[in-house]
């Protein structure tokens, strides 16, 4: 019983100040949630992304140095308008404020579009699906206690390509598509995760990152020629270049600027050029995927089209793919509070039927051992990757710093906003340890579980008594399931 | 005048018992239909039957069902000369036109979702099964939902 006092405790630390560790407090939590706005799929959303405007932006977690571009960006032209712009259109022609104006406007615009467009992010499966997958494995393949890597073989125009199972996702992934490990998020058509940008290119937005390169390399050359012929014009008549940079050293500092990105981002345009005509991702043409690198012969890449135009015009003028995270809908009210109510009313048994009972592997966890002889009514449910109606769950609405907020600032949706206390902290580094032991090497450096309820943190408890563990617990493997996969 | 009532009074029937199917039935399975990855990253679902839906509905039924999804979604994706134009003015206007002008993609998706609400209306809800649509799956699966037979009362 003492671990059940523990849990039921926890949640209620959240809520309220004072802790009531009595049954019908949960209940009446859970009728309140009921009452309250039904939350909107981007503030449980999984990944590590973090949203404005209420879902319209979205940005990746580390903005990167996107700060940076943007400072440079704006510096080096204001510099050159300001300038060098009034002298060159006495001398030459008022056409080159009117250029640069246009190329600025494209590289901002195409810039900002790349870093808060969606990247084609996929959602994560289903708890359902998951299961289902689970089971054409299962009764497919070994049923040893670590399965080994899952991949699957599909032919794409006569190649055969390999699909990898995605162990944060819970799906196979579909061709081309890749797991970023500082979104935490599988993006589709993965290209790179730019810091530069601050976000993750995929398929769509990569037009909008191939525009913004293109037009910021011809607004660096340009800037840097406009430049040189300014300071070519001021030093002529023998005065030489050090009085043309004593007049105007503000183009000095552009010059510097310039010279040295223009190399980079020419070079940059230049690649992804060469990407765009053979239909390749950057990612594939680092790993060799279809040069025959990897040793196997006549791998030619089954997505190209075979000539450039059609290649260029599939990537950068193919029809728009919608988003597929829907940030602004709301996550279902309906099943998840009939739920916690079914939950609330009948604690010991299971809550969900159709889930695979006959879960393995990963999907033990000695947490959860724990966690069944004692379902509190305290205990809320345990975030699902991609399941909406399982992560609306009291503790987290009952959090009043994990309100949503409809202003257009920064809304971190992670909900580990309550300063831990103590047990949760520990529960949090033991939580990174399982982690970072069966992630195998995925190189997570994220906090611990920060999108799952710290209040189920807390309610996977040092066990005092263990107990064995269940691989016939039937009521929540789905949902462990997505909670073991992030340890 | 007859006519017309009774059709109304059928489709009102229809509606009626894809409501009944989500409010009361209980969800007795879910059957995954998969991407097929065939003919690349374009959006394409398996036409296999799978084997629970044998006692529930015709095969040839179902087969059309999928065929005629994965036709829409080789609409929506299809690269010629109208998705060409789209792109080529959004790229000249800075892609800013995405702010304001529906997408064709989008247009089809909205296609979409009427016709798996038709196909629900007409065929599957009255044999005690429910197609979601797989944009709210993120075109991963074509989730099919199996509802118990208590309401229809054809027995499990």
């Amino acid at each position: 019983m003492n671990n059940c006092e523990y849990q039921q405790i926890d949640p209620q630390a959240l809520s309220t100040p004072i802790p009531t560790p009595t049954l019908p407090q949960p209940t009446v939590v859970v009728e309140k949630e009921k009452r309250e706005k039904a939350r909107k799929k981007w503030e449980v959303f999984p990944g590590k992304n973090r949203f404005y405007c209420d879902g319209r932006i979205i940005v990746a977690g580390q903005s990167g140095v996107l700060p940076l571009t943007i400072g440079l960006i704006l510096v080096t032209t204001g510099l050159f308008f300001v300038f060098d712009c009034p002298f060159l259109v006495k001398h030459l022609t008022v056409f080159i404020p009117a250029i640069g104006g246009v190329l600025f406007v494209f590289v901002v615009i195409s810039l900002l579009q790349t870093s808060f467009t969606d990247p084609g992010i996929l959602p994560r499966a289903t708890p359902d699906e998951a299961a289902d997958i689970e089971r054409q494995i299962d009764s497919s393949g070994s049923s040893s206690y670590r399965p080994p890597p899952r991949t699957k073989e599909v032919m794409i125009n006569q190649q055969v390509v390999k699909l990898k199972y995605c162990f944060t996702c819970k799906m196979f992934r579909p061709p081309r598509t890749s797991h970023c490990s500082l979104c935490d998020n599988c993006v589709e058509r993965f290209d790179h995760h730019c810091p530069w940008v601050g976000n993750c290119v995929g398929k769509r937005n990569y037009r909008f990152f191939y525009t913004f390169i293109v037009s910021l390399s011809f607004l660096t050359a340009f800037i840097f020629g406009c430049v040189a012929t300014h300071l070519a014009l001021r030093a002529q008549g023998g005065r030489g270049l050090m009085f043309a940079l004593q007049e105007s050293p503000a183009s000095a500092v552009e010059l510097v600027i310039c010279f040295f990105s223009v190399w980079s981002i020419l070079g940059l345009s230049g690649f992804h050029t060469y990407l765009v005509a053979s239909n390749l991702t950057t990612n594939e043409d680092i790993k060799g995927s279809w040069s025959g690198k990897s040793g196997a012969e006549d791998t030619v890449n089954p997505y190209s089209y075979n000539t450039i135009i059609t290649n260029c015009c599939s990537v950068l003028c193919g029809p728009m793919p919608p988003s597929l995270i829907d940030r602004r809908g709301f996550v279902p009210v309906e099943a998840s509070s009939q739920t916690s109510a079914t939950e609330m009313e009948l604690p010991m048994l299971p809550v969900k039927k159709e889930t695979n009972v006959c879960a393995q592997g990963t999907k033990d966890l000695l947490g959860s051992a724990s966690r069944s002889p004692c379902p509190t009514t305290g205990k809320p449910q345990p975030v699902a990757a991609a399941d909406p109606a399982v992560t609306f769950n009291p503790a987290l609405i009952s959090d009043p710093a994990a309100m949503p907020s409809l202003t257009c600032g920064g809304r971190h949706h992670s909900h580990t906003t309550s300063p831990p206390d103590e047990p949760r902290h520990h529960h949090h580094h033991h939580n990174r340890h399982h982690r970072t032991r069966s992630r195998r090497g995925r190189g997570s450096k994220r906090p611990a579980l920060h999108i799952s309820n710290p209040a189920y943190n807390a309610s996977l408890s040092p066990p005092s008594s263990p107990g064995p563990r269940p691989s016939h617990t039937g009521a929540r493997d789905p949902r462990r399931d997505s909670i073991v996969a992030l340890h | 005048m007859n006519e017309t009532t009774v059709q109304l009074n059928d489709k009102t029937a229809r509606t009626h018992i894809l409501q009944d199917l989500q409010h009361q039935a209980a969800i007795a399975s879910k059957v995954y239909v998969q991407r097929d990855y065939n003919s690349g990253t374009i959006c394409k679902f398996q036409t296999k039957f799978p084997s629970e839906l044998e006692s529930r509905v015709d095969k040839q039924q179902f087969e059309e069902t999928m065929q005629t999804l994965n036709n829409l979604y080789a609409e929506a994706e299809k690269i010629g000369g109208k998705s060409y134009l789209e792109g080529c003015l959004a790229c000249m206007t800075a892609y800013t036109i995405f702010l304001c002008m529906e997408t064709h993609y989008e247009k089809v998706l909205k296609k979409i979702a009427r016709f798996i609400k038709e196909q629900n209306e007409k065929i599957y809800a009255p044999l005690g099964l429910l197609l979601t649509d797989p944009i709210e799956r993120g075109l991963r699966v074509v989730e099919i939902t199996i509802f118990e037979d208590r309401s229809i009362g054809f027995g499990r």
